[in-house]
C-alpha cells in the first residue's frame, strides 16, 4: 500500500509539471500566435515575409525536432540553456506558429463592413483593430484554437525526450521500478485525458462569454 | 563551432536511410488509418447505440499524447502476451491515433455529401452497401481529401516520437550522430530541412489530388 501511495504522489507531481509546462508555453504561443497573425497582415512585404518564415519553419519541422535542436544543437553556437526555458520555448514557437494561422483567418473573417464602418467614424488602425475587429476575430477564432491548446497538452509528453521530468518521463521510469506497466500508463493516460477535458470546457466557458461580440452574420448574394 | 558542411555531406546518406524509415511508417500507418477511421466513421453512423459507444474511446484517443500511447502499447501489450517490434508499434499506434482523427473528417464529408443524393439511392432502391459503394463515398472523396492530405503530413511530424521506442528513424539517427560525434547542429538542422522538404512534398501532392479528384468526381 505505501508503494502504490508513493507511485501516485510520483506521477501527481508529474502532472503538475505537466499542468506548468503547460500553462507557460501556452502563454507564450497565444502571444506569438497574436503578434505573428496580425504580422502576417502588416502592410510591409518584409515584416510578411519573415513571419511566414518564421511560421513555415515551426510548422514544418517537427516539435521533436525543434526540441532536440534547441536543446542539444544551440549550445554549439554559444546559447546553452536548461531543459525547462527550452521546452517552453519549442512548445510556444511552435504552436505560436499554428496558432497564428488561426488568428490570421479570423481577422480576415471578419466582415469588410466591420473596416469600412470603422474607417467612417474615423477611427485609427490601431483603434480600429482594438476595439472593432479583433473582439469580433476573437469569437470566431476560439473553437479552433480550443484543439491548438489540446494538441499543445498532448506535446507537452515529447520534453520528455529532453529529460523534463512530466507525466510521461516520470511513467516510464516509475516502469522501470515497478514494472506495473498496465496501471501506470493506463492512469497517466486518464489523467491527461481529464486535462485535455479542463482545458476543452474553460474554453467554452471564454467562448459564451465572448459570443456577445461576434459579429452580423452576413448574407451573400450568390 | 560552425556549421560544417563537409561533415553534413558526410552524414546525409545515414540521414537518409533514417527518412526512409520515417517515411515507410507514415505511409502504412496512413494506409491503415484511412481504412480504420472509415469503418469508425460507417459504425457511427449505422446505429445510434454504436455512436455512443463509440464517442468516448474516440475522444479518449484524440485528446490523449500519442506518445504515451506508443509506450503504452510498447510497454503494456507485452504483459498480456503480445510482444510487437518497434515497427510494429509504430504503425498500430500511429494508425489507431489517427483512425479516430480521419473518422471525424469522414463523418464531416459524408454529411457533405448532398441529401438529395441519399434520397436518390434510397428511391433507386439500392441497398446499403451499394449506396456507399456507387453513391455516397465516390462524392465524398473529394471532400475529405484536403483534411486527410493535412492529417499525413501531421503524422509524418509526430512519426519522431517513436524514437522514444528506439524505432531507427530519422531524429533516432540524427541523436546518435549527435551522441558519437559530439556534433548536433549539422544533423539536427538536416534533419529539419528534410522535414520542411517532406512536408511540402505532401502538400504539393495533396493539392494536385485535390484538383484532379474535384474536376471528375463532384457533382453538384
Amino acid at each position: 500500500m505505501n508503494k502504490f501511495l508513493e507511485s501516485a504522489t510520483l506521477l501527481a507531481g508529474g502532472a503538475l509539471v505537466t499542468v506548468e509546462l503547460f500553462l507557460l508555453s501556452a502563454i507564450l504561443a497565444i502571444a506569438m500566435s497574436v503578434i505573428a497573425g496580425l504580422l502576417r497582415l502588416a502592410p510591409s512585404r518584409i515584416v510578411r515575409v519573415a513571419t511566414a518564415c518564421y511560421v513555415e519553419v515551426f510548422r514544418g519541422t517537427s516539435l521533436v525536432v525543434q526540441l532536440f535542436w534547441l536543446y542539444f544543437a544551440l549550445p554549439t553556437l554559444g546559447i546553452s540553456l536548461e531543459a525547462f526555458p527550452v521546452a517552453i520555448l519549442a512548445l510556444g514557437l511552435c504552436f505560436g506558429a499554428y496558432g497564428s494561422e488561426v488568428v490570421r483567418g479570423a481577422i480576415r473573417g471578419v466582415s469588410s463592413g466591420q473596416y469600412e464602418a470603422a474607417t467612417a467614424l474615423n477611427m485609427g488602425r490601431w483603434v480600429r483593430m482594438r476595439s472593432v475587429v479583433f473582439p469580433q476575430a476573437l469569437a470566431l477564432l476560439l473553437p479552433p484554437y480550443t484543439n491548438i491548446l489540446v494538441q499543445l497538452l498532448k506535446s507537452t509528453a515529447a520534453a520528455s525526450f529532453i529529460t523534463i521530468p512530466e507525466l510521461a518521463f516520470r511513467a516510464t521510469s516509475l516502469n522501470q521500478v515497478t514494472f506495473a506497466t498496465v496501471p501506470i500508463f493506463a492512469s497517466v493516460l486518464i489523467v491527461y485525458f481529464l486535462i485535455s477535458l479542463a482545458i476543452s470546457q474553460s474554453m467554452r466557458i471564454l467562448e459564451r462569454r465572448t459570443g456577445k461580440w461576434r459579429g452580423p452574420v452576413v448574407v451573400r448574394a450568390t | 563551432m560552425r556549421f560544417d558542411f563537409k561533415f553534413a555531406l558526410e552524414i546525409l546518406p545515414l540521414l537518409m536511410k533514417g527518412a526512409a524509415m520515417t517515411v515507410l511508417v507514415t505511409f502504412l500507418a496512413f494506409a491503415l488509418a484511412i481504412v480504420g477511421g472509415l469503418i469508425l466513421a460507417l459504425l457511427r453512423r449505422a446505429h445510434r447505440n454504436l455512436d455512443r459507444a463509440l464517442r468516448l474511446p474516440i475522444e479518449f484517443i484524440r485528446s490523449t499524447p500519442l506518445l504515451v500511447q506508443i509506450l503504452f502499447i510498447y510497454l503494456g501489450f507485452p504483459t498480456v502476451g503480445i510482444v510487437l517490434t518497434a515497427f510494429q508499434t509504430g504503425v498500430l499506434a500511429m494508425a489507431l491515433h489517427y483512425s479516430c482523427y480521419l473518422s471525424e473528417i469522414y463523418r464531416a464529408g459524408l454529411e457533405g455529401v448532398q441529401r438529395g443524393q441519399w434520397d436518390a439511392a434510397t428511391a433507386l432502391n439500392f441497398n446499403t452497401l451499394d449506396r456507399y459503394r456507387a453513391i455516397i463515398l465516390p462524392q465524398m472523396v473529394p471532400l475529405v481529401v484536403p483534411a486527410a492530405g493535412n492529417l499525413l503530413v501531421y503524422m509524418f511530424k509526430d512519426s519522431p516520437l517513436l524514437a522514444a521506442i528506439s524505432l531507427v528513424e530519422l531524429v533516432f539517427v540524427a541523436s546518435k550522430i549527435g551522441a558519437e560525434s559530439f556534433r548536433y547542429l549539422e544533423p539536427m538542422t538536416l534533419v529539419g530541412a528534410i522535414f520542411l522538404v517532406m512536408g511540402l512534398a505532401t502538400a504539393r501532392f495533396v493539392a494536385l489530388l485535390e484538383g484532379r479528384l474535384g474536376a471528375t468526381w463532384i457533382k453538384r
